[in-house]
């Protein structure tokens, strides 16, 4: 038994984005709850007819009791489960299957962070452990790197190879009216940019942005009802390997390859099924190592595979269509803006649209490639 | 009576680099743990050899002049890995694969680096 999934009985009734790139003036719950406000409007759900709450927040290890006294509310149920940026794709595994059970009728999951208007460094609470922080690694940078300099010699995947990603991301960038960084972005760009922790440079990293995100699930009975086009739930699975990723058993195999096959399973997809990807991209590696772990290229073909043009415009995989972490936002914890960015492709609305997507996957990070969490979004054709 | 990380920082302060060996004779265990990861099996200390391998390496730049310092991971020979870093080395020197050796640095709180292992010459 295990992983029994309510496949497509739960759906993304509300969705929304605040103060993507920079929000000057606004505290991180400010951020979310603004979020939530606008997602319950998009739902045309009232505010009191929510009774569970799921966030994270950068700066509020309590952020589920604020989030309920923001918006003066006396939820059910909270959840504050902190698995980085893969926070967000767990919260939703623990709202559908409440939702399916009833003991919840409507969730909201919620982010916001104020990182660049508050100070432009990474905000994070979380460190090397005791047994890595005596070397000064960058956190987490450098453990992404370790990750980086392995797959680059065991697979011999390039420095060039890295930077396609980078460069893939900013074309889908340039023309979504939301991103924060616009512009052109040559690979020589990438390659040449200032070398921090090798061999990711400047240029391999995300950004530091502000934005918050909202989304709100109901059973999809209701959600059928609702104003917005469908979004059905087709699977969602978390996979937690460990804390550090020191203690992998090979660095170039994330947990992404357990949460996606299993996600896949409850939807009854399989890769070549998918349509659109939407990952968290804190890093270059990142991509390459998700797009291998989640089946889309056999394990250490990432380089070749991206640097192909397979996920830029017009490619055979569209990744990262809103520009990712890379050059759309990031504000921390990534993962709410992958999700809504697969909403809004499984829409019809998103400003990249890929024509004719039914599927959309939409996979979170968290610590230092520690914490994988893969969800399968559909349109209504798809239940 | 000590939990296992306090009983290895005890070890080190001696001057002792322990390792934890499961008793079924699995793989080594780092960082100290109250049983064996994963299986709930008994473990027992046993001294490191020291020797290993560099699985990975990365060089953290700092504001020149100051020159950058590398941040590896290191397979133990008893199989299993820990973060380091190697000392007598450069960017051009260290490759993942470098067999590596322990020293401890005394000190309040001392430290374990790695050193390069000389390959005989054939």
């Amino acid at each position: 038994m295990g992983d029994i999934f309510p496949r497509g009985r739960v759906s993304v009734a509300g969705a929304s984005t605040f103060g993507v790139g920079e929000m000057p003036g606004h505290s991180t719950i400010e951020m979310a709850g603004k979020a939530v406000q606008l997602a319950l409007a998009d739902a045309a759900i009232g505010l009191p007819e929510v009774d569970g709450l799921f966030i994270a927040l950068p700066d509020d290890l309590f952020a589920g009791l604020s989030l309920a006294q923001y918006l003066g509310l006396h939820p059910r149920f909270t959840d504050n489960n902190r698995a980085g940026g893969a926070s967000f794709m767990s919260h939703l595994v623990t709202a559908v299957t409440m939702l399916e059970a009833g003991y919840l009728d409507c969730a909201v999951i919620a982010y916001g962070a104020n990182q660049r208007s508050s100070g432009g460094k990474l905000s994070t609470p979380a460190r090397p452990d005791r047994w890595d922080a005596p070397y000064n690694p960058m956190y987490p940078l450098s453990f992404y790197a370790l990750a980086a300099a392995r797959h680059m010699h065991q697979y011999g995947t390039t420095r060039e190879e890295l930077a396609s990603v980078a460069v893939a991301a900013r074309e889908w960038a340039n023309t979504n009216p939301e991103a924060f960084a616009k512009g052109p972005l040559s690979i020589e760009d990438v390659v040449n940019s200032r070398l921090i922790s090798s061999p990711i440079r400047a240029r391999d990293c995300c950004l530091v942005t502000d934005g918050a995100a909202a989304m709100v699930l109901t059973r999809t009975d209701r959600a059928k009802d609702g104003p917005r086009p469908l979004v059905p739930i087709l699977g969602a699975a978390a996979a937690t390997w460990y804390n550090s990723v020191t203690q992998a058993d090979d660095i170039t195999v994330t947990a992404a390859a357990e949460s996606g096959p299993r996600a896949m399973a409850m939807a009854g997809l399989t890769p070549g099924q998918i349509n659109t990807v939407q990952l968290y991209d804190a890093f270059t590696i990142n991509t390459i190592l998700f797009l291998e772990d989640l089946g889309f290229c056999p394990k250490g073909e990432g380089g070749k595979f991206v640097a192909s043009g397979a996920i830029s415009p017009g490619g055979s995989l569209p990744v990262n269509t809103n520009g990712g972490g890379l050059s759309c936002c990031h504000p921390g914890m990534y993962g709410m803006f992958a999700m809504v960015e697969a909403v809004r492709q499984m829409r019809g609305e998103a400003a990249n649209q890929i024509a004719g997507a039914k599927t959309a996957l939409a996979h979170g990070n968290g610590g230092t490639l520690s914490a994988q969490a893969t969800v399968i979004f559909g349109n209504a054709e798809t239940i | 009576m000590s939990g296992p990380a306090a009983e290895w920082d005890a070890a080190l302060a001696e001057g002792r680099f322990l390792i934890q060996q499961p008793v079924d004779g699995s793989r080594a265990v780092f960082p100290p743990r109250a049983f064996a990861p994963g299986t709930g099996g008994e473990l027992e200390w046993v001294e490191a050899s020291g020797l290993g391998t560099v699985y990975s390496a990365t060089w953290i730049q700092r504001k020149p002049p100051e020159p950058p310092y590398n941040v590896v991971l290191v397979d133990l020979a008893e199989g299993a890995r820990m973060m380091g870093r190697v000392d007598g080395v450069t960017p051009e020197t260290l490759h993942i694969g470098m067999a590596v050796k322990a020293r401890i640095i005394a000190g309040e709180t001392p430290v374990i680096v790695f050193d390069p292992v000389e390959q005989a010459h054939g």
